[in-house]
C-alpha cells in the first residue's frame, strides 16, 4: 500500500516549492512583562503580511495566541519568538496569553 | 484553581476527543484497551520530554522549530490515520470473507492498532506538552499545591468526561453503520489535522498562505468558543482559514476517500467475487 507516500508526496512538494520570503516584512514587537502585553494595542497595516515578535520578560512560559487571526506559539521565559501574520482585512483582532488569560490580553488594530 | 482547570480542560478535551474516536474505531479488537492505555502513557512521557526540550525545539530552523515540529507531528498522525482507514476498507472485506478465522482477525487487527496507538500518543503529547509548560509556569508563579492539584484534577476529569460522552454516544450507533461512521470521523479528523499542520507552516513562513483569510465565520462560530474548538478537532472547523489550509484539507479528504473506495472495491480472491459482499464487512469481522 502506497498510501503514506501519496499523502506525503504533495505535502513535501509544496514544502520544497515554497519560497520563504521573510525579508523586508514590517515588524512589530510585543513585550510580555508581569503577564501583561506591552503595548496592548498594536496598529498594523491592512492587506500586508507582517511579522510579530513577542518577547517574554517573565520567568514563566507564555503562549502567544489568537483565535481571531489563528496563531499560537509558545514563548519561553526570557526569549522571543516570531510569528508571521496576514495579510489581514481591516478590523480588530484580539490576542491573548494562553497561560495567563486573565491579564495577558491585547488586540491588533488593522487599518 | 479555576484558571488552571479551564486551561487543562481545553487541552485535555482536544486529546480526549481524538482518543474516543480511536477507541470507537477499534471497537471489538482484542487488546485494544491495552493499546490505548499504552498510547496515553507514551503520550504523557513524550509530553514531558517535549516540554523539557522546548528551548531546543524553539531554537531549531532559525526560530521556526515549533512550527516544523507541530506540523511534522500532525502530518504523521494524518498518515497513520489514513493508513488505518484505507487498511480497514481493504481488510474489512477480506476478514468478512473468512469469518471464523479469529486468529487472523486478531493479528491483522493489531497491526493497524499499533498505528492508532501512535495517534493516541501524538494527541496526548501535543496537548500534554502545553499543559506541562503551563503548569510549570503556574508552579513558579507560586500557586499553592491545592490549587494546582485541584485544577489538574478538575480539568483532566471534565475533559475526560467529555471524551467518554462522545465514546458512549458513538456506541449507540447501530452496528450496521458503526464503522462507516467511525471511519468517516477518522477521515474528517485527519483532514482537520492536515489543515492545522498547514496553518503552522504558514505561521512559520514555510508555506505561502494562498489567501490569509478566505472567509470569516467567526460571527457565527468563533475558533475560541467551546463549540468552535470541538468542531475544530472533529471536522477541522476553522472560522477564517487560509487558502493553503483548504488545499491540505481537501487533498487529505480526497486521497482517503479515493483510497478507501479503490482498495475497498478490489476483491482479494476470485471466489470472493461470486459471493455477495456484506454491506458493512467491518462490523461483521470485528465482534
Amino acid at each position: 500500500m502506497k498510501k503514506p507516500f501519496f499523502v506525503a508526496a504533495p505535502i513535501l512538494l509544496a514544502l520544497a516549492g515554497s519560497p520563504a520570503i521573510a525579508n523586508d516584512l514590517p515588524e512589530f514587537t510585543l513585550v510580555v512583562k508581569n503577564h501583561v502585553y506591552q503595548p496592548s494595542e498594536l496598529k498594523v497595516p491592512a492587506g500586508t503580511k507582517f511579522k510579530i515578535i513577542v518577547r517574554n520578560e517573565d520567568a514563566t512560559p507564555e503562549e502567544f495566541e489568537s483565535t481571531d487571526f489563528n496563531r499560537e506559539k509558545i514563548v519561553l521565559p526570557n526569549s522571543s519568538i516570531t510569528v508571521y501574520v496576514g495579510p489581514l482585512r481591516a478590523g480588530n483582532y484580539g490576542f491573548f496569553g494562553d497561560f495567563h488569560q486573565a491579564t495577558a490580553k491585547g488586540r491588533l488594530i488593522v487599518e | 484553581m479555576l484558571g488552571v482547570a479551564l486551561l487543562v480542560f481545553r487541552e485535555v478535551m482536544e486529546a480526549a476527543l481524538i482518543v474516543s474516536i480511536v477507541c470507537a474505531a477499534t471497537r471489538g479488537v482484542t487488546r485494544r484497551g491495552w493499546f490505548v492505555t499504552a498510547g496515553i502513557g507514551l503520550g504523557i512521557a513524550g509530553a514531558l520530554l517535549v516540554a523539557m526540550g522546548a528551548s531546543l525545539i524553539a531554537r531549531l530552523a532559525s526560530g521556526s522549530g515549533q512550527e516544523i515540529f507541530n506540523a511534522c507531528v500532525l502530518l504523521s498522525a494524518v498518515v497513520m490515520i489514513g493508513w488505518h482507514v484505507v487498511w480497514m476498507s481493504k481488510h474489512g472485506r477480506e476478514l468478512a470473507q473468512h469469518m471464523g478465522a479469529v486468529g487472523s482477525a486478531v493479528r491483522t487487527g493489531a497491526s493497524s492498532l499499533t498505528l492508532l496507538l501512535a495517534v493516541v500518543a501524538i494527541a496526548v503529547l501535543r496537548e500534554g506538552s502545553e499543559i506541562v509548560l503551563f503548569l510549570y509556569g503556574m508552579a513558579i508563579g507560586g500557586i499553592g499545591a491545592v490549587g494546582l492539584a485541584g485544577g489538574i484534577a478538575l480539568g483532566v476529569g471534565s475533559g475526560a468526561l467529555l471524551g467518554f460522552a462522545l465514546y458512549f454516544g458513538l456506541l449507540r450507533i447501530p452496528m450496521k453503520h458503526f464503522f462507516t461512521v467511525t471511519n468517516g470521523m477518522l477521515v474528517l479528523l485527519a483532514s482537520g489535522l492536515a489543515s492545522t499542520a498547514a496553518r503552522f507552516l504558514v505561521q512559520g513562513d514555510l508555506l505561502p498562505s494562498w489567501g490569509a483569510q478566505l472567509w470569516d465565520t467567526s460571527w457565527l462560530l468563533s475558533n475560541g468558543s467551546l463549540a468552535g474548538q470541538t468542531l475544530g478537532i472533529l471536522i477541522g472547523y476553522d472560522a477564517s482559514p487560509a487558502g493553503i489550509q483548504l488545499v491540505f484539507y481537501a487533498t487529505t479528504l480526497l486521497l482517503l476517500i479515493v483510497g478507501m473506495q479503490r482498495l475497498g472495491r478490489t476483491s482479494p480472491s476470485p471466489s470472493a467475487r461470486t459471493r455477495s459482499l456484506p454491506t458493512d464487512p467491518a462490523s461483521e469481522s470485528l465482534r
